[in-house]
C-alpha cells in the first residue's frame, strides 16, 4: 500500500478522533428570535383549558405517583405559597406563550458562551451554557428552569438540566420531584422550531417522559413581560392547612374516565399505557361510572307507615372540590393561571 | 477486504466512537440525589464543601448536619458545628472562608450531628467582649442555645455529651435577638420539634434562614420524643419559616434556607416539605379517629407515607415506618 492508500484510510479514522473532541464547541445552528407555541398542536389542550383531575392517561408514571395525584385537592394551589409558583424547565414549553431566543458570544473570538432564554409563560428566564461548564454541586439550590449545559449533536442542539425544582409532569396534579434530569433536543428546519424534551425522573416516573412541542418564528415579535404574580389571600383557613383528600377517599377520582367512557385503569396512567399491547387490554376492561359529590342526594326510598325517613348520605370527606377557600375545580388559583 | 470498504469501515467506526463519546459525556449528567449522611462513616474520606448562600452567610456541608457561617469583618459565627471527628476539615475550610476570629457557636439541636464540634470548635475563637458573661469562658468563642437545649443536654449528663459541648450562653423565651457584622441576627426558638430545645436562626440582612433539623432535604424529620420532641411543634416550626421567608419571584429565590442536611432550598423547598409533613400527619390522625391500631395504620395500603418514600426513605436510622409510629404516638394514638 502506497502512501496515498494509507492517507485515504486512515484521514476518516482521524477525521472521526477529530469529531470526538470538537463536536461539542461548534455551534452550527442559530435559533435567535421570537417563537411562538403552535396551540393548535397534539399539545393544545395543556397548553389552553388543562387537563382534568385524574387524566394521568399514557404517562409512564409510578404508583407513588399516582398515590401523590390522587390525593391531590385542587384548593392547594390557593395557598398564598403555592400561587406563584411556575412550570418546572421540562413543562414550561407547554405554556401557551412564546419565547425569545438570543446568543451570548465572547466578543473576540465569537465563540458561543451561551444561549439565553426569555419565557413569556410565568416570566421566567434561562442559560443554556455551551462553553463546557460543569453541573453545580449537589448542595446547590434548584430552581425552575434549573442548570442547563448544551452541546451540538451535528446540527441539532442537545441541552441537558439538572437542579430543577420539585414540579408537575402534568400541570398542577402529577408530580415532579427535584431529582429529575431534562434533557432536550432542539431542531431548526427554516422558520419552524420542532422542540423534544426527554425527562428522567427516578421518583415519579418509571420510564423517560418524552414529548414535542413545535414553534414557529414570529417575524414581527411582540414580546411583552407578562407576569408578575403576586398572591392574595381568600378566605379564612386554619393555620397550616393543606388541603388533600384521604387515600382512597377522592370524590372526582372517576369523573374524567366516565366522562369520556373510559375504564378507571386507563385515566390513571403508567408505561404499559405507551404502547400498543395496552389497546387489547383496553377491550376488556369496564367503563367508568361517576356519580358526582356535587349532586343532590337521591331522595330516600319511600319510607313505610309510621316511620321517619333514612338519613341522607354522608358528604365526601373533606367538602367539595376545592376544599376550603377554593372555588370550583381549579382551586381559587390567581387569575389566568390556567396556564 | 477492499480498500474502500476499508476506508468506509474506518470511517464508521470513527464516528461512532464519536458520537459516542458525545453521548457518554451528555448522559453523565444527572441531579444528584440528595443522600443522609451515613451511619458508620469513614472519617478520613469524608470532605467537607463550602457554598456561598447569598450575603454574609456560606453553606459548610459534609461534617454531619449542615454548618452556616456567617463571615464578615467582625469575625465569625456559627451556626451548629457537625461531628466532633469533622471538626479539623471544618477548621480548614472556615480558614478558607476567613482568617478573622471565631466569635460565636449558636446551636440548633441537641444530636452529635450538630453539637459534636463545639468543644474543638469554641477553643478556636474568642469572646467579642472584655470580660466574660455568665458561666462564660473569655479565651473561647460564645456558644448559645436555648435552655431547654442546655437542660436537655445536663439531663442526659456528662457521661453522654461532655460539658465542653453544653451552651454556656443560653436564653429562655420565643428569640434571642444579637448583632454580627453589622447585620442582625435572631435566633428563634422551635418549642417541642425534633426536641425540646430545638431553633432557627435567620440572618436579616443576608436574608438566609438555617433551620436545624425540623427541614432535611435527605429524610423525614426526626422525631425525638424522649427529649420532647412532637410533630405539631416540627409543622409549627415549619409554618413559621413560611411565615419569615419571601421569595424574590414567582416564589423563587429571595430568603434561602440551609437546611439540617442536604442542598440549599429556597420557601418552596421549604413549603412542598411542609405540605408532605403535614399531609402525613392528617392521615395518621384520621387512622387514629377511625380507631386504628398501630398495626393497622402500618399494615394500611397504599401507606401513610406512601408516595414521598422514593424521595425520603433514605436514612436506615429513621425510616418511614419509624416516622408514622412516632406520630402515632405523639397524636395519642392506642398502644
Amino acid at each position: 500500500m502506497d502512501n496515498a492508500g494509507r492517507a485515504r484510510i486512515m484521514a476518516p479514522f482521524f477525521l472521526g478522533l477529530l469529531l470526538c473532541f470538537s463536536a461539542p464547541a461548534a455551534a452550527q445552528v442559530d435559533f435567535t428570535g421570537v417563537w411562538n407555541g403552535n396551540t393548535n398542536a397534539e399539545d393544545g389542550p395543556e397548553r389552553a383549558q388543562g387537563p382534568s383531575l385524574v387524566e394521568f392517561v399514557g404517562l409512564p408514571i409510578t404508583d407513588h405517583a399516582r398515590q401523590w395525584g390522587l390525593a391531590y385537592r385542587p384548593g392547594r394551589l390557593s395557598l398564598p405559597e403555592h400561587q406563584c409558583q411556575v412550570h418546572v424547565v421540562h413543562y414550561i414549553h407547554r405554556g401557551p406563550f412564546g419565547t425569545r431566543i438570543w446568543e451570548e458570544r465572547d466578543p473576540v473570538t465569537h465563540q458561543l458562551i451561551a444561549i439565553h432564554q426569555a419565557i413569556n409563560t410565568y416570566e421566567q428566564k434561562r442559560t443554556i451554557w455551551m462553553d463546557g461548564r460543569p453541573h453545580p454541586s449537589p448542595n446547590a439550590a434548584h430552581t425552575w428552569m434549573g442548570f442547563s449545559t448544551g452541546v451540538w449533536e451535528g446540527n441539532m442542539l442537545t441541552v441537558t438540566t439538572t437542579h430543577i425544582k420539585q414540579g408537575w409532569h402534568r400541570r398542577e396534579n402529577l408530580p415532579s420531584s427535584d431529582e429529575a434530569t431534562s434533557i432536550e433536543h432542539w431542531v431548526r428546519n427554516g422558520a419552524l422550531w420542532t422542540h423534544i424534551s426527554v425527562t428522567e425522573d427516578p421518583i415519579f416516573l418509571s420510564e423517560p417522559l418524552i414529548k414535542s412541542e413545535d414553534f414557529t418564528l414570529n417575524p414581527s415579535p411582540n414580546f411583552n413581560p407578562f407576569w408578575p404574580c403576586e398572591y392574595i389571600e381568600e378566605g379564612e383557613r386554619a393555620r397550616g392547612e393543606v388541603p388533600h383528600y384521604l387515600p382512597g377517599e377522592n370524590p372526582w377520582m372517576a369523573e374524567y374516565a366516565a366522562t369520556h367512557r373510559l375504564p378507571q385503569e386507563a385515566t390513571l396512567g403508567g408505561a404499559e399505557q405507551m404502547y400498543p399491547e395496552y389497546r387489547a387490554r383496553l377491550k376488556t376492561l369496564p367503563v367508568a361510572v361517576f356519580t358526582s359529590p356535587d349532586d343532590p342526594p337521591a331522595p330516600p326510598p319511600a319510607a313505610p307507615p309510621g316511620r321517619r325517613g333514612a338519613s341522607p348520605p354522608a358528604a365526601p370527606a373533606g367538602g367539595g372540590r376545592g376544599g376550603a377557600g377554593a372555588a370550583g375545580r381549579g382551586g381559587a388559583a390567581p387569575a389566568g393561571r390556567g396556564q | 477486504m477492499t480498500k474502500r470498504a476499508l476506508v468506509n469501515a474506518s470511517a464508521l467506526v470513527a464516528a461512532v466512537v464519536g458520537v459516542s463519546v458525545v453521548l457518554g459525556a451528555q448522559q453523565q449528567i444527572r441531579t444528584p440525589r440528595q443522600m443522609p449522611f451515613p451511619r458508620q462513616p469513614d472519617w478520613a474520606k469524608l470532605e467537607v464543601e463550602t457554598l456561598h448562600v447569598q450575603g454574609q452567610v456560606h453553606l459548610i456541608a459534609g461534617a454531619g448536619g449542615n454548618i452556616a457561617a456567617q463571615v464578615g469583618d467582625g469575625g465569625v459565627l456559627l451556626v451548629d458545628s457537625g461531628y466532633e471527628q469533622m471538626s479539623g476539615k471544618v477548621l480548614a475550610a472556615l480558614r478558607q472562608l476567613s482568617n478573622r476570629t471565631l466569635r460565636t457557636i449558636i446551636n440548633t439541636t441537641l444530636m452529635d450531628a450538630h453539637t459534636g464540634g463545639n468543644a474543638v470548635l469554641i477553643k478556636e475563637g474568642r469572646l467579642n467582649q472584655a470580660g466574660p458573661g455568665l458561666g462564660q469562658r473569655p479565651n473561647e468563642a460564645d456558644l448559645i442555645g436555648t435552655s431547654k437545649l442546655l437542660a436537655l443536654m445536663t439531663g442526659l449528663g456528662r457521661d453522654k455529651i461532655p460539658v465542653e459541648r453544653w451552651p454556656p450562653s443560653v436564653f429562655s423565651g420565643k428569640q434571642k435577638d444579637l448583632s454580627s457584622n453589622d447585620e442582625p441576627v435572631v435566633i428563634l426558638a422551635v418549642p417541642n420539634a425534633v426536641t425540646a430545645g430545638d431553633s432557627m436562626v435567620w440572618f436579616r440582612k443576608s436574608d438566609v434562614l438555617v433551620s436545624g433539623e425540623i427541614f432535611n432535604h435527605a429524610s423525614f424529620p426526626y422525631i425525638d420524643m424522649a427529649q420532647g420532641g412532637s410533630i405539631n411543634g416540627i409543622i409549627e416550626g415549619l409554618n413559621v419559616m413560611l411565615d419569615i421567608m419571601v421569595p424574590k419571584q414567582n416564589q423563587e429565590g429571595g430568603t434561602m434556607v440551609i437546611p439540617g442536611y442536604g442542598r440549599i432550598g429556597d420557601e418552596h423547598d421549604v413549603l412542598e416539605y411542609r405540605d408532605m409533613v403535614t399531609i402525613i400527619r392528617d392521615r395518621v390522625q384520621a387512622a387514629i379517629r377511625k380507631g386504628m391500631t398501630l398495626s393497622q395504620i402500618k399494615a394500611m395500603k397504599p401507606s401513610a407515607t406512601y408516595e414521598y418514600e422514593p424521595r425520603f426513605n433514605r436514612d436506615p436510622a429513621w425510616t418511614a415506618e419509624m416516622f408514622v409510629e412516632a406520630i402515632y404516638r405523639n397524636l395519642g394514638g392506642a398502644k
